[in-house]
């Protein structure tokens, strides 16, 4: 144990995707102390796989466009449970963000007056009372995630941010009074493990949605930065919100941007109907994307589904030209070809729902502190543990999140939390010290893990995990076979605590990341079906076949799962916005 | 199937060796090479690869396949097994740290080597830098790059020089700058690349673009950082 | 910047011209001759060294012989740089060339002029 070697930062940032390196950046720039720690090469993150763009309300496309309008259509997406306070702040602050990236070298596609070019997207509006449909979505051709993250990375380069590339963050580290200082990471090529010390501590590290069987998430997101804060005990907030995007490749599932559907694509059933005019008569195929996953699951549950199973619809876009295919989605022809065996110039590509976003995470404030709760359940910081992007709940997102609006959430929120920290650290801060027991208990899993002499298959059980919730907590969820689903999940996660690494070498050993990997899987997963099975209603993304209507009056709350007792209590949503009047809750239609 | 795959791990091997392994692959699928790897790994947990995005955007799984540098989740069973065998060996030319996966950071010095950022020396504007649709065609081509290293591994003159030929990655993305009508430091730029190494070490072989898994034209775009050498030394 | 000594011009783009030039010299060169020969396929000895000492063919010669070298120089530098990794080993390997080029450019010299 004393021979665990130490490093000290004032601030580490744990991912280096898009809120990771925009939080490091700004940390690097204000000369805190910071390091970022990355389990792949930043370039590698799962930023990379954004496609369509980023929404903001920059006035290109519209002169006349207002953040407002785009604060609206998210308070309207997230059906009424993201904070208005942050979504304010992230509708507001936005076009500064992107335009810092504009700066930063991003290459955004154009328009004639040499602005950035705005695509339609799903759920917007030009306001409350003028539900036409706005182009609000800034877009570098079809690979914005890409530009984005590729851009980011030149800029850290440029200022100089310290990156630690292929280490694995395990666990956190608590000092004696529960404040976050550190934590325990390998350093995958040459397996050493390393006590990294920071005042502050960023979760950046994405989604999970390898939970699930059928996801267009990269094989990375495993939710380490929530199983992380899980199992520290801290709580995570609405993680039953999971977003299922409507167009994976069906089969692949790999990502087909809503930017087909917003340049004019659409959905067709085995009859060829667009089906999504009876579903959305005003938005049709760019309604929010709950509304259109779940009609597409009801047309394919109805028999109306493709291919000789009938277990997909189509996704028809030959009718946009090979010019503007080629010109604005030419990464989707490549990966349509590559994946469905299909050029989306002559013949529409099948698709199918499939789990894509995290709305829920770790609750924080709009400059990124993490929060639980006290025994009165009033809000109370944690003291050194911060998040940004996927891993947070600011919560922006709410129940269901609008298309663009993640890639605005990384660089807004990573901001927001690098500004943040810069102010704490020039107010001074200072944690005790972890004791020798403290580290023992962050090191306590991969000890376990490296001695383990016996056990379950890895592949195996992880196999079963994802077969598990996607089939007891898919799009539309239900209470008895989410109970039978829970039962299913508590016998696995002995199984998973008893689970044998084979192989113990130091250099590059995968199998022993993707071992503590499982481990962050099951702990999202568990938190994502007791909040499931707790919240009693259907809103947004969690659509229960038993209790099909909104319920304002007892969960227009957010959902708080707290992982020591594993109880979910409740926490109430922003109504509250600085600068312009609250939206209050109304029927959600498009 | 047989897959003839290269194994080294430090700890164990004194040197490596290629293991053969027989492998069921299931009928009326085109599997993608990274696909072989997972049920590979599955039956051998010690099988070290890198893979992120499988979708051939993120840049990880660079591998050599059948002889020729590929992503392995985008390049199908279909596209590279001849007479049921597929030899997957780590990409060529850079250090092994275990099986297929290959210490970069050679490459990754070259591609920060040409300063892989935007630099522009006029205060930012309040909103962003206007740039024409056509000077941002300019960027097409060039900004898709995902460092996946497949083309310097084929490159002949980057395997003989790494510390000082830039190599087809980082030349993509040094006139990705030098053609952006943002960037400001073009004679900066080309100053620092008018060796004899850092972008004339390029015979034209044209592996590169040969075998670029996303299409692009490093021989063009390093032609193209000639041209601009040339005007500005006449 | 990759800084090099040993290079011709100590500079990419004027090795890299220096090879062009050269190279369409020696083509030019070759062409020339081979025109020659097609065209009076029975020279005689007297036609052969006539041409020879007409001034502007030792002129074309010249240039050609030197294009040569310095084609030969840059090539050669090239292949040392990337095949001989020993500093040591690398310069021999160099300043041997050096030397067998401007001995063959002297020497051509003496013969083209007839010195």
């Amino acid at each position: 144990m004393s021979t665990l070697r130490t490093l000290n930062y004032d601030a580490i940032v744990i991912g280096g995707g898009g809120a990771g390196m925009r939080a490091a950046l700004q940390l690097t720039e204000s000369g805190v102390k910071t390091a970022c720690i990355t389990k792949v090469f930043p370039t590698r993150s799962h930023t990379v796989s954004a496609q369509g763009g980023i929404t903001c309300a920059i006035a290109s496309a519209d002169p006349n466009d207002d953040w407002r309008w785009h604060m609206y259509d998210t308070v309207k997406g997230s059906d009424y449970i993201g904070d208005q306070d942050a979504i304010e702040y992230m509708c507001s602050v936005g076009p500064q963000a992107v335009f810092e990236l504009d700066h930063m070298g991003l290459p955004f596609s154009r328009t004639e007056e040499g602005r950035i070019y705005q695509r339609p997207f799903g759920g917007q509006s030009k306001g409350p009372d003028n539900p036409t449909q706005a182009a609000r979505t800034c877009a570098a051709a079809d690979r914005t995630g890409h530009a984005l993250l590729h851009a980011l990375y030149q800029g850290n380069l440029k200022g100089g941010t310290t990156f630690l590339n292929e280490w694995y963050a395990v666990d956190l580290v608590k000092n004696q009074k529960g404040a976050v200082v550190g934590v325990i990471a390998i350093c995958i090529e040459t397996g050493e493990t390393v006590y990294v010390k920071a005042k502050a501590t960023v979760m950046a590290t994405g989604g999970a949605g390898r939970i699930y069987q059928s996801t267009t998430n990269a094989l990375i997101n495993t939710g380490d930065g929530m199983g992380m804060a899980l199992r520290a005990g801290f709580p995570g907030q609405d993680m039953e919100m999971w977003q299922f995007h409507p167009t994976g490749i069906y089969g692949a599932g790999t990502l087909v941007t809503e930017g087909c559907r917003g340049e004019g694509g659409y959905l067709i059933n085995s009859e060829g109907e667009r089906f999504m005019e009876r579903y959305a008569p005003n938005a049709k195929d760019l309604a929010g994307r709950d509304v259109v996953a779940r009609s597409m699951v009801l047309e394919i549950l109805e028999g109306r589904g493709c291919g000789p199973n009938k277990d997909h619809v189509l996704l028809k876009l030959d009718h946009l030209g090979e010019e503007t295919l080629n010109l604005r989605l030419p990464g989707i022809c490549e990966l349509s070809k590559t994946f469905a065996h299909v050029d989306p110039v002559k013949a529409p590509i099948p698709v199918v729902p499939t789990c894509h976003y995290m709305m829920g995470g770790i609750p924080t404030t709009i400059g990124g502190e993490a929060i639980t709760q006290d025994a009165n359940g009033q809000d109370q910081v944690v003291d050194g543990l911060y998040a940004c992007g996927e891993a947070a709940c600011v919560s922006v997102h709410g129940a269901n999140r609008l298309g663009g609006n993640s890639l605005l959430d990384l660089v807004v929120f990573g901001r927001a939390a690098g500004l943040q920290i810069e102010k704490a650290l020039q107010e001074g801060v200072s944690h005790d010290d972890a004791s020798e027991s403290d580290i023992e208990v962050a090191l306590s899993r991969l000890d376990r893990l490296n001695s383990s002499t016996s056990g379950e298959s890895m592949a195996e059980v992880k196999a079963e995990l994802q077969k598990t919730m996607q089939l007891y907590f898919g799009v539309f969820r239900e209470g008895e076979s989410m109970q039978k689903g829970l039962k299913l999940l508590d016998e696995l996660g002995e199984r998973i605590k008893n689970v044998h690494l084979e192989d113990k070498s130091q250099a590059f050993n995968t199998a022993r990341i993707e071992a503590l990997e499982l481990d962050n899987l099951f702990e999202v997963a568990y938190a994502t079906a007791v909040s499931a099975e707790e919240r009693k209603e259907s809103r947004g993304a969690h659509a229960r076949n038993d209790f099909t209507e909104r319920d304002d009056d007892n969960w227009l709350k957010h959902s708080m799962y707290f992982p020591t007792e594993k109880r979910v209590g409740k926490r109430d949503v922003n109504f509250s916005p600085k600068t312009v009047e609250a939206f209050p809750p109304k029927v959600r239609s498009y | 199937m047989l897959v003839s795959i290269y194994r080294y791990n430090p700890e164990k091997d004194q040197t490596p060796y290629m293991q053969d392994i027989n492998i069921d692959i299931p009928e009326g699928k085109d599997l993608m090479v990274l696909d072989v790897l997972h049920l590979l790994k599955e039956q051998d947990p010690s099988v070290t690869y890198r893979r992120s995005c499988r979708e051939g955007v993120c840049g990880s799984d660079g591998l050599n396949m059948n002889g020729k540098n590929g992503l392995a989740c985008i390049t199908p069973l279909s596209e590279v097994v001849k007479r049921n065998k597929l030899v997957i060996r780590p990409l060529p030319g850079l250090p092994v740290i275990r099986d297929l996966v290959v210490d970069m950071s050679m490459f990754y010095k070259q591609y920060e080597k040409i300063k892989p950022f935007l630099i522009n020396d006029t205060p930012p504007p309040a909103i962003e830098r206007l740039q024409s649709p056509e000077d941002r065609e300019k960027l097409d081509g060039l900004y898709e790059c995902i460092l996946c290293a497949c083309c310097s591994t084929a490159c002949p003159s980057f395997w003989w020089n790494p510390d000082k030929f830039v190599g087809p990655s980082g030349l993509l993305q040094a006139y990705r700058f030098l053609a952006d009508s943002r960037d400001t430091a073009t004679n900066e730029r080309l100053a620092e690349l008018d060796d004899p190494f850092s972008v004339f070490r390029c015979r034209g072989i044209m592996n590169c673009v040969s075998v670029c898994p996303k299409g692009l034209n490093p021989t063009k775009a390093i032609g193209h950082i000639r041209s601009m050498l040339m005007q500005r030394s006449t | 910047m990759v800084a090099s000594v040993t290079s011709l011009g100590r500079n990419g783009l004027y090795d890299w011209l220096i090879q062009r030039v050269s190279a369409v010299v020696l083509a030019a060169y070759s062409l020339f001759l081979l025109g020659y020969l097609v065209c009076s396929p029975e020279t005689t000895y007297e036609q052969w060294s006539a041409l020879f000492e007409n001034t502007l063919m030792r002129i074309f010669s010249l240039l050609a012989l030197i294009s040569l070298a310095a084609h030969a120089w840059v090539g050669l530098w090239t292949i040392s740089t990337d095949y001989i990794k020993p500093t040591g080993l690398r310069f021999l390997f160099q300043a041997a060339c050096g030397i067998v080029m401007f001995a063959y450019v002297a020497w051509g010299i003496q013969v083209i002029w007839g010195l």
